[in-house]
């Protein structure tokens, strides 16, 4: 732990894997930057890996005023131990006021050991971050902390997390509940390289075999969502989604019953256990909208539910609501959609 | 060769099975109104440890911290198989967020001999997955995370297949090490008849004392307390005392145990109230639909 500090910068765990940085870091710089700038300090990226100096400029294009080096060959595959003792030191050393990390597999496999190792506070898996004031019931004042804010309980609450004085303020964020930032080519920042010390036993772990597949579908980058929940009713009647979701050009999605229930794979399921999607139209069909669900759409731009139960949940969160049968309600649709003039007025309103 | 496990479990609110009784009028949780759990992929950290002592040969000893009533899950744990069972119980652990608590946990995981310590991958109350890799820190062990198969365990060594996400890793280390498991891992086994039998009435001291006291049997205090050694000890001759450690015996220090000890607070609890800000009705018919696809077009969703 180290003690509240007001000057200290605010950091992001610049993930990468191959030398390929993950989306995560990168959506995280955006905010990262924003915080920083409120506190009026400024946002680091903290890069430990073998070879991966040629990532620093992407993250300084994506908001990093600084780029904290950590190169070493026993850094090239992620292990928990090696990369958690190289950032526990780089904390030490260089005493941020907030660390912050994707929660990938890698960020909820590291952070925790480094908060351990630090004895810092963590939040996991925060789906928003703001800086606030807190009183305590002892009457102390804490100004500019970081609000952790995460859905808990099956996603019935929403938690407000702060760490008022076992700093850094760490938390990990979902992937996809921030937008990516633009980057700006122009921008100029500090790489700066550390020293990195290790040996091989900080590698306790011996990786025999690795497979990773792309996914299927990237639901974070649909501008449209077609989502069928279990209220489709088949696999067989799930075409209806794909049929849509294709003369729409869109990306199909599902709930996660619609998932356990084996009408579509993994890699489409919306929601807290799934992705977290913030498309510009967002089609529910046959979707009851349980909390876990709504958590992982809500801040889609329009949302059309398309439901044979007037009292479903995801009505309430609807911009269009139809009340139908969406056996007849989704032919329809494609219907007036490959009607003559439908293409060109969606051509005409792109331009 | 015969493999020591440790099973780090919880007992949680069930948080599928919410309604609108179980959240307070300002927005917090009322715990008492949902029904409490063993933890699901505790289930499965549980299992990977019987089918070790299925196939090797060994012990397993299941930990819980919690309130008194927590020790259900240990009761439930001795029915499927576990050998032994504790309840840390202590009111200076209230308020204990994952920092404090995986140090009180490492503090009783230090008092027994173990080869393979055992964690779920994540409690469905809070969801964080952070207490697993904490202990494993705290333990100076190495932790292989969200394990979705067991592949090896061979003399001094490791197997396991985890899951990356868009993936698996398959990895090898070294005795001791600490994992976390996953639902995929397994099928956790049902209790076993003749186990219940047996460990139906088994308790913690605590829950003796507890019993005492509804049954008004003592006259005061220091005969409520010689009542309840002595059932310990009727107990423990029959092998069916769960055991129970505070935080003296487990000589922890205070200063990193609940409330102090934790540097994560709650500074606000909202329950989710999610709303569109605008929405209308549209008419399941060919113009109403069409209506609706024209203003989205109109609006630039649809481009």
């Amino acid at each position: 732990m180290i003690p509240v500090n007001r000057k200290g910068e605010v950091w992001v765990f610049a993930e990468q894997h191959s030398g390929r940085l993950e989306d995560a870091p990168l959506e995280l710089m955006s905010r990262a930057r924003r915080l920083a700038d409120i506190l009026n300090v400024q946002m680091a990226a903290v890069l430990p890996g073998d070879n991966v100096k040629t990532l620093a400029s992407k993250l300084i294009h994506c908001g990093a005023d600084k780029v904290y080096l950590a190169e070493h060959p026993l850094l090239e595959r992620y292990q928990a131990n090696s990369y958690a003792k190289v950032i526990s030191r780089l904390i030490h050393k260089h005493k941020p006021q907030i660390v912050l990390y994707g929660a990938t597999a890698t960020g909820r496999d590291l952070a925790p050991r480094i908060a351990s190792a630090t004895k810092a506070g963590l939040t996991a898996d925060c789906t928003d971050l703001q800086i606030g004031d807190h009183e305590t019931t002892d009457g102390d004042f804490h100004k500019n902390l970081l609000f952790q804010i995460r859905p808990a309980f099956g996603g019935n609450i929403i938690a407000t997390i702060i760490n008022y004085d076992r700093w850094p303020q760490m938390a990990t964020v979902r992937e996809g509940v921030m937008p990516m930032p633009t980057p700006d080519t122009k921008r100029k920042g500090q790489v700066i390289t550390e020293k990195v010390q290790l040996s091989n036993q900080d590698l306790p772990l011996e990786i025999l075999e690795e497979h990773t597949r792309p996914k299927k579908v990237d639901l974070k980058a649909a501008r449209l969502i077609v989502a069928g929940g279990a209220g489709v009713g088949s696999k067989e009647n799930f075409r209806l989604v794909w049929d849509l979701a294709n003369c729409l050009g869109a990306a199909p999605a599902a709930t996660r019953a619609a998932v356990d229930l084996g009408f579509i794979d993994h890699d489409h399921q919306v929601g807290q256990t799934g992705t977290t999607v913030r498309p510009s139209l967002y089609i529910a069909v046959g979707i009851s909208g349980a909390i876990q669900h709504q958590a992982g759409m809500n801040q889609s731009q329009k949302i059309v539910a398309i439901n044979n139960d007037p009292q479903a949940s995801i009505f309430d969160v609807a911009h269009y609501k139809i009340v139908g049968d969406l056996n007849v309600v989704v032919p329809k649709m494609i219907k007036a959609i490959k009607e003559k003039g439908f293409k060109e007025l969606t051509a005409a309103a792109g331009k | 060769m015969a493999y020591n496990c440790v099973v780090l479990v919880k007992q949680v609110p069930d948080t599928k099975r919410i309604t609108g009784k179980a959240m307070n009028d300002d927005g917090t949780v009322n715990r008492s109104a949902l029904p409490a759990i063993f933890n699901p992929e505790d289930l499965n950290a549980l299992e990977m440890a019987l089918d070790i002592k299925d196939k090797f040969g060994g012990t397993v000893t299941v930990i819980t911290m919690g309130l008194p009533a927590a020790a259900a899950i240990l009761r439930d744990a001795l029915y499927r198989g576990a050998d032994d069972a504790i309840l840390i119980t202590d009111a200076r652990c209230a308020a204990s967020d994952t920092l404090a608590t995986s140090y009180i946990l490492s503090c009783a995981v230090k008092q027994l001999k173990y080869d393979v310590v055992l964690c779920g991958r994540q409690a469905i109350d809070g969801d964080t997955a952070q207490v697993g890799p904490q202990l494993a820190e705290k333990l100076g062990l190495p932790q292989i995370t969200y394990v979705e198969k067991l592949i090896e365990l061979k003399d001094r060594t490791i197997t396991a297949q985890r899951n990356i996400g868009n993936g698996w890793q398959k990895i090898k280390a070294a005795l001791p090490v600490l994992l976390t498991v996953t639902a995929d891992a397994n099928e956790p086994r049902v209790a076993a008849a003749k186990k219940m039998m047996k460990f139906k009435s088994a308790l913690a001291s605590c829950e003796i004392e507890q019993q005492l006291k509804t049954q008004n049997l003592a006259a005061n205090p220091d005969e409520l307390k010689s009542l309840a050694s002595r059932k310990s000890a009727e107990l423990e001759q029959k092998g069916i005392l769960i055991k129970q450690w505070n935080l003296d015996f487990l000589k922890a220090d205070l200063t990193w145990c609940g409330r102090t000890g934790s540097p994560t607070k709650v500074h606000r609890i909202q329950s989710v109230v999610l709303a569109a800000k605008e929405s209308k009705s549209v008419e399941p018919t060919d113009t109403g639909l069409t209506d609706m696809l024209h203003e989205l077009i109109e609006d630039k969703i649809i481009a």
